[in-house]
């Protein structure tokens, strides 16, 4: 598979995650519930550093599946054209 | 006193850090906006998170977990981890790239070349910069209302001039207080640029995030009172109301809205500059990846500590129950020795002025490139009177901030909704310029105009922020759904735009050839 063909399978892969994180953060079926996680975190709180920590996640493999090495190039080749920094 | 004297230790601490890193200025205003572009990856991740953690994130967050309760974290914080590195992500990057290869300094910089329009700057820089008013003021506010807080008592009456000590209580007057800090954070923006104020916002994150963990634990151990620390939690946790830790009071509606809120982080001038000083596109993938977890880390233990506020294990006065602005300060202030007070203090006072100094930085910066150099003509000013033009600017815009904090004050929570909601209305704006080949110099007027026009009316009609329910209601089928003003600002602007460069001029072959240039897919 091209470079090309990777990227763009790696980015929907991203785009499908985050749109199901956006999914999930509406989480309706929290909203009454007045539990303690651990005895101490309100359930509504916990969910919600579980949505931070699957971001986190989300982003670490977004940089390793798709990360658009290209720009990085695409700058350099640009500048050195142009024969200094901008 | 010791809390002062910790206070005014820590400030002299961060003029020096000012002053060090002015030795390594090389004296070009590209340095001093830019920091010549040398930002490293664990610089970019401090300096990016301690300019969007502001006294919002600390002081407002603590005071709205308190009226609110848990469901906070939710409004705001999870879902800004998520759309926070998203823009770093599909924005960030991106400009950075177009910054790098274009030499772009400012957002404006970006707009007139991308829509190949000279006039865009005249109408964008009021617009950007009235926006910014009320995120300053909300840091101006609470380092404020903090330190007083925190050294109630210190003072007899008669200290200072009559006029100052009117509900001073014994503390530092707000107004003095207020001062002192925009004259600090002054000092070391104009001796270091933006490589001194990368090199504070790095030093404030670090101190903020330890001194907020350690905060939380004498907090918690305190109110609690047990001898381990989980027991203490519990005990804590277990004395809050059952609605404090549930949404029941909150609209789901409005819940899901806020959504929009943080896409404001799009089209912060502050973050766009930040974004340019970057080493190289691959600096990104650690603030991308970290914000979030360093989102939690600091918003959660404000949560919980502002939902054992609301507790019978603490008596507020009712100044304080009151004043959502003052609840963390009074529990730093009450449940803590002088020293830990004076350290505690130090930390929430760090992250206020690590995001003050980038948007002190961002006004000069833009008024000097956008405004000075770019209708003035480029050799009209030397490098010497560009930066003391910069920094007239911004001693102007600090001068009018402050005399808005002497005046009602709103809460610092309300007061940065609106602030994020403009700049999240603009996002649209940022999204088609770099994603959407169609985008009209005529679609991204329109677009700014209603931008612009609908803050206004809105923020007209919530009595200037004084309204804290402010919502817009939808009549659907008979029932109301009450979402957040931001959502239909964000519709209208992206609407506007869209139908307006879809029947206006297309741009120049060359300008798409500039923005969009065809990639080989090997």
């Amino acid at each position: 598979m091209s470079n090309h063909l990777k990227l763009k399978q790696g980015r929907l892969i991203i785009a499908g995650l985050v749109i199901l994180l956006i999914i999930l953060h509406q989480d309706n079926w929290n909203w009454n519930n007045s539990n303690l996680v651990f005895g101490f975190i309100p359930v509504t709180l916990f969910y919600h550093m579980c949505i931070s920590f699957s971001a986190s996640v989300i982003w670490f493999m977004a940089t390793r599946i798709a990360w658009p090495d290209d720009v990085e190039d695409e700058a350099l080749s640009e500048l050195s054209e142009k024969g200094g920094d901008a | 006193m010791i809390v002062l004297g910790i206070i005014g230790g820590y400030i002299a601490l961060l003029l020096c850090l000012g002053l060090f890193s002015s030795r390594l200025f090389k004296g070009t205003s590209k340095d001093f906006m830019l920091a010549s572009h040398s930002i490293g990856p664990f610089m970019l991740l401090m300096s990016l998170f301690g300019t969007t953690m502001t006294a919002f994130a600390l002081v407002g967050s603590t005071g709205e977990a308190y009226v609110e309760g848990a469901g906070v974290y939710g409004l705001l914080a999870s879902s800004s981890g998520i759309i926070h590195s998203l823009c770093f992500f599909i924005l960030g990057v991106k400009l950075w790239s177009l910054g790098k290869k274009y030499g772009y300094t400012t957002q404006i910089q970006y707009f007139r070349d991308r829509l190949q329009s000279d006039k865009i700057g005249v109408l964008l820089f009021p617009v950007l910069v009235g926006m910014v008013i009320p995120y300053l003021l909300i840091g101006v506010m609470a380092s404020g209302t903090f330190i007083n807080a925190v050294t109630r008592g210190t003072f007899e009456a008669g200290t200072f001039p009559g006029f100052l000590e009117e509900g001073m209580n014994g503390g530092v007057p707000k107004s003095v207080a207020s001062l002192i800090i925009c004259v600090v954070v002054l000092i070391y923006v104009f001796f270091g640029g933006m490589r001194g104020t990368a090199w504070a916002n790095t030093f404030q994150t670090c101190v903020f995030m330890v001194l907020g963990v350690v905060t939380f634990y004498v907090i918690a151990m305190k109110l609690g009172g047990e001898e381990t620390l989980m027991a203490s939690l519990r005990k804590a946790s277990a004395a809050v109301d059952a609605d404090k830790l549930t949404r029941m009071h909150m609209s789901k509606t409005q819940f899901a809205t806020y959504f929009f809120v943080p896409l404001s982080v799009g089209m912060f001038p502050h973050l766009f500059q930040h974004w340019l000083t970057a080493k190289s596109a691959n600096s990104f993938k650690l603030p991308v990846v970290a914000h979030p977890f360093f989102i939690m880390i600091v918003w959660c233990p404000c949560i919980l500590i502002g939902l054992w506020a609301s507790t019978d294990l603490i008596n507020l006065p009712p100044p304080i129950a009151n004043n959502p602005n003052a609840i963390l300060p009074f529990m730093v202030n009450k449940l803590n020795g002088p020293v830990m007070t004076g350290l505690l203090s130090a930390g929430v006072l760090a992250a206020i002025m690590s995001s003050l100094d980038s948007q002190f930085l961002c006004l000069g910066t833009m008024f000097t490139e956008d405004i000075v150099v770019h209708y003035g003509g480029k050799g009209r000013y030397s490098e010497k009177q560009t930066i003391m033009i910069a920094r007239a600017f911004i001693i102007a815009i600090v001068a009018v901030v402050y005399a808005f904090s002497l005046f009602e004050p709103r809460r610092v929570f309300t007061l940065g909704i609106w602030c994020f909601s403009g700049y999240a209305s603009l996002f649209p704006l940022v999204f088609a310029s770099l994603y959407w080949k169609k985008l009209t110099k005529a679609g991204a007027y329109a677009a700014v105009i209603t931008c612009a026009a609908s803050w206004v009316y809105l923020f007209r009609e919530s009595g200037f922020g004084s309204n804290e329910k402010f919502t817009v209601d939808f009549k659907i089928g008979g029932a109301v759904y009450d979402t957040m003003p931001v959502m239909s600002m964000f519709f209208l602007t992206a609407i506007v735009m869209i139908v307006v460069s879809l029947v206006t001029p297309k741009p120049t072959e060359e300008t798409l050839q500039r923005f969009f240039p065809e990639k080989s897919t090997t």
